[in-house]
């Protein structure tokens, strides 16, 4: 069936594990109460007060909340610029 | 003294009043003296499900109001003698009722019953706090699907944060042949995403709507398979170590003995 599959270019995943990819996508804010606007505005006050001691890459920089097994994470990704 | 189970869900339509039925049938069966309590003021549908719709006098609301004796509320079940229900109000809302009234009430019923087990309504609001304000435990129940599941993990969280103890949870309307090929969630993705211990397993099963329909809950009649599923919750709540049957695993020995027969050749002489 798989190989059928790929013969026929049908690779599409199961429904089910989309459905729990979606799930777990949708409860990590779910759980947190953490808006996107909230997200934004730590972003902006982030991006505030890194950038007075260190040149970062506005740009570049992402702000997201991942699940852990005990804990959920929020995540900074802040790209640093290179000085030269 | 009694265990006060409330039965919850957040979602409607996922089967917590079917669940409450058939568990107080089961449990009665098992020699237990059960109350089953519909608290979904305004909704009442427990007292259909399990057939006894024609013999409310009075309800959980006239109860709290002191409009009557607690007894006097009480309708015993047709079939099983220990086992009784206690109707919601049908023509009054939620607020007629507070979480401090069902405590009071559940206190009482804890003195005469070993397990009080309450259907809440959905959604999150008032009626939901009144099921479960007296609950000692809760059961959620879910269905294999995104919105029950999502709804489920806010219930959840509630419960946490109420300080409940960690609820169990009863996976309901599973569909084996759907799992089989991928397109349902199965237990081991419901749990991964719920992170809750499994308290049961029913599988989709036509015989609940046909038992609504005649007012028998199915776990009167052990053959169904989802009366066999409410069986084995009912005896995990009493403390026996059931093994969750495998859904979705290949065929069970109905469908191997349906394989087999199907597998013989057939005299189509014999047959014409």
């Amino acid at each position: 069936m798989k190989l059928f599959g790929v013969l026929f270019g049908r690779t599409k995943t199961k429904s089910s594990q989309v459905a729990k990819e979606r799930l777990k996508l949708v409860l990590v804010h779910d759980r947190i109460k953490v808006s996107p606007e909230l997200l934004d505005t730590l972003k902006g006050e982030l991006i505030g007060a890194i950038s007075k001691h260190i040149d970062i890459d506005q740009a570049g920089m992402e702000v997201t909340i991942t699940r852990g097994d005990k804990f959920d994470k929020l995540v900074a990704n802040i790209p640093i610029r290179r000085s030269r | 003294m009694a265990n006060v189970i409330t039965i919850t869900s957040g979602k409607g339509g996922v089967g917590k009043t079917t669940a409450t039925a058939n568990l107080g049938t089961a449990l009665a069966q098992r020699g237990c003296k059960v109350a089953v309590v519909d608290a979904d003021i305004g909704l009442r549908n427990l007292d259909v499900v399990m057939g006894l719709e024609n013999r409310i006098v009075y309800d959980l609301v006239d109860v709290v109001e002191g409009q009557c004796r607690l007894r006097q509320a009480l309708i015993k079940d047709k079939r099983l003698p220990e086992l009784y229900l206690l109707p919601a109000a049908q023509t009054r809302d939620k607020n007629a009722v507070d979480p401090k009234d069902m405590i009071k009430l559940c206190d009482q019923l804890r003195e005469d019953f070993d397990f009080v087990l309450i259907d809440s309504p959905a959604g999150i609001e008032q009626g939901y706090k009144n099921a479960v304000a007296p609950a000692d435990q809760v059961i959620v129940i879910t269905t294999p699907e995104v919105s029950a599941v999502r709804d489920a993990d806010r219930i959840i969280g509630l419960l946490e944060s109420a300080e409940k103890r960690s609820p169990r949870l009863v996976i309901n309307r599973l569909k084996p042949s759907m799992v089989k090929r991928g397109d349902m969630m199965d237990t081991a993705d419901v749990l991964e995403i719920l992170a809750i211990e499994l308290l049961g397993i029913v599988p989709e099963d036509d015989s609940i709507v046909v038992s609504a329909n005649r007012g028998e809950p199915v776990a009167l009649n052990g053959k169904t398979r989802a009366g066999m599923a409410f069986q084995n919750i009912a005896r995990r709540l009493l403390g026996d170590e059931v093994p969750f049957p495998e859904f979705g695993d290949g065929p069970g020995l109905l469908g191997r003995l349906w394989g087999f027969v199907r597998s013989k050749p057939i005299d189509f002489k014999a047959r014409n």
